[in-house]
């Protein structure tokens, strides 16, 4: 049986929304966020507490795009890095939608853009929506060290995006299509180096690709556009050496999320931006205008993940990683 | 006067060549910052109970003495005072007495500086 | 993909961009050295006030950390070690920045389980080994001296 899921009625993305911190307004893209704040506090006194408050800003936003209130939206699908997802289950507390909690890393907005097209394409949800966030504060206290702490990054590791992204996907009405989806499977080549995880994702981001482009019976000609969500530049630059040698060319039709929201020269980031908020508030604020106005009108969406905990880091596991693939049309 | 630069200039020197050994590990192998800095104590600590230690601080001052292989300086240095004094009780008391300062004012200064401060983002 | 976990990691590994080691290394060197000779100032300093010296010994790293939290406070200190590397981790002043860094970023979760339980989180290591290297000494010490 074929693993792309072809949908049957394909999801409308109807309406997308964006909040970031100060450095992603600072950033290339800085002018199609919705909304920042400059003190990446969002009116919270803990971090943990602005990531939530993020995520209900995107959401909120969003609805009032579409001119929609929560009542109309049957199912969220929402997620974030912070233990316990609390980021996406106290942000979706003012919402008395229903409730999915997902934890896919930094792929988690494309899982949840998946499970959400698989609900309103079945007919379970008329309306649904996907919010995803990362704040550096939350998972720097959560995955690294204190905030404040002195270290020197190498120059493959990669920045959290403080930024919560959300769209909205609907049965009904204009907007791209999510025409199908691949999504990932669990792919470990064994790298543990918490530095480098754009290395540590890219083979999953590989075996997406492959399968897809063999599954579709297509190529990477095929489409304007393959956006990864977070490999950074060094995991981007992995993908498409690998994808060359499986002889798939994506040198002039790809771009990665993370490479995009920071400026590489401008902006001290290293490899790039990470974090689920990464792709979310790229696809939400910057792609998804392009595929409206049609700039844009075939594209792969690949979000990728990099399943790490530091725990298991310690206990001398390696960081498994995940891709999921989304085809969007304009 | 030139006596003090000379002094000034031996700190600098070792101080500074003891940084950059960690800085050699840290870009060359794995080994997080937490590592080597458990790595420099306990070397200061071996180097002071073989001797070799001591030489170096009247060498050179501060550029021994403030590196964290100091800071075992500080420890063993204590121990060798507790044992004189207690026997085998100093063994367990002198390392942490003769640190007590620094230690003592790293939670101090951490518990108050915690209620002053609070972290940014950074840019 | 086809390529097997070792190949994979021996080629991310040689892909990885390196951090530029010999001006990594003039950084910490020249940094390091600088707290170094603060710290000789110190000593002048303080002798000059006719503190005896046992006090000074003392004074002196209770005075790096004060300068170390203070910086970490107003948020300076982890720019400086970005540029210093080994240069600021190494002195006192790294294990000054490690528990007051954690102090302040724990403030959330209460003064008590927080800054309280957690402030030990990245330089519990250094005082736990400083402090079984010391015993064991002592113990050969004691041993040594009655042989």
């Amino acid at each position: 049986m074929k693993k792309i899921m072809t949908f049957a009625n394909a999801p409308i993305i109807t309406v997308g929304a964006s909040v970031v911190g100060k450095k992603e307004h600072e950033g290339p893209l800085g002018s199609t966020f919705d909304i920042h704040d400059d003190t990446c506090e969002f009116g919270m006194s803990t971090w943990e507490g602005s990531e939530t408050e993020m995520q209900r800003m995107a959401l909120q936003t969003a609805l009032a795009k579409a001119k929609l209130t929560a009542d109309d939206i049957d199912c969220v699908f929402a997620g974030d890095l912070m233990n316990q997802c609390t980021g996406a289950s106290y942000g979706m507390k003012s919402f008395a939608s229903r409730y999915f909690g997902l934890y896919g890393a930094c792929s988690t907005f494309a899982e949840g853009l998946i499970l959400s097209s698989m609900a309103v394409s079945c007919g379970f949800s008329a309306l649904s929506a996907v919010v995803t966030s990362s704040h550096f504060c939350s998972a720097e206290r959560q995955f690294r060290f204190p905030i404040e702490y002195g270290c020197q990054r190498t120059p493959t590791s990669q920045w959290t995006v403080t930024g919560s992204g959300a769209v909205i996907i609907g049965s009904n009405g204009d907007g791209p299509r999510i025409v199908d989806a691949l999504p990932g499977r669990i792919t470990d080549k064994g790298i543990t180096d918490v530095n480098n995880m754009g290395a540590a994702m890219a083979p999953a981001a590989i075996d997406t690709l492959n399968l897809y482009f063999t599954e579709s019976n297509t190529s990477p000609r095929d489409y304007d556009l393959i956006l990864t969500g977070d490999l950074g530049r060094e995991g981007h630059s992995v993908l498409r050496e690998f994808m060359r040698s499986d002889g798939y060319d994506i040198e002039n039709n790809s771009n990665d999320c993370g490479m995009m929201i920071f400026s590489a020269s401008a902006q001290d980031v290293h490899s790039g931006g990470s974090g689920c908020g990464c792709c979310a508030t790229v696809f939400s604020s910057y792609i998804l205008p392009r595929l409206v106005k049609k700039e844009l009108n075939n594209i792969l969406l690949i979000a990728t993940g990099a399943l790490m905990s530091p725990d298991r880091l310690k206990q001398g596991d390696s960081i498994p990683g995940i891709a999921h693939l989304v085809h969007i049309v304009s | 006067m030139n006596e003090f630069l000379l002094t000034l200039i031996k700190a600098f020197i070792v101080g500074g060549a003891l940084c950059a050994i960690a800085q050699i590990f840290i870009d060359k192998t794995a080994l997080t910052p937490a590592r080597i800095l458990v790595a420099y104590v306990t070397v200061g600590v071996i180097l002071t109970a073989v001797g070799l230690y001591e030489p170096l601080v009247k060498f050179a001052g501060c550029g021994a003495t403030v590196p964290l292989t100091g800071f075992g300086y500080t420890l063993a240095k204590g121990v060798e005072k507790g044992v004189r004094q207690n026997g085998l009780i100093g063994a367990l008391t002198g390392g942490l007495t003769g640190a007590a300062g620094g230690i003592a004012a790293a939670i101090s200064f951490g518990y108050f500086f915690a209620v002053i401060f609070k972290g940014r983002p950074k840019n | 993909m086809n390529t097997d976990s070792k190949t994979y990691q021996a080629y991310a590994k040689a892909h990885a961009k390196r951090s530029p080691m010999a001006r990594d290394i003039v950084r910490a060197f020249w940094v390091g050295g600088l707290i170094c000779v603060i710290g000789e100032l110190l000593k002048l300093l303080y002798s000059s006030l006719t503190i005896p010296e046992d006090l000074i010994k003392i004074l002196i790293p209770v005075t790096l950390i004060f300068i170390a939290g203070l910086l970490t406070g107003i948020g300076v200190f982890d720019n400086i070690a970005k540029y210093a590397g080994a240069g600021t981790l190494v002195p006192i002043t790294g294990f000054a920045n490690s528990m007051i860094a954690t102090a302040m970023d724990t403030k959330s979760e209460g003064m008590i389980m927080g800054v309280g339980a957690k402030m030990f989180i990245v330089a519990g290591p250094v005082i736990v080994y400083g402090t079984v290297a010391s015993l064991i000494y002592g113990v050969i010490l004691w041993i040594a001296e009655r042989v």
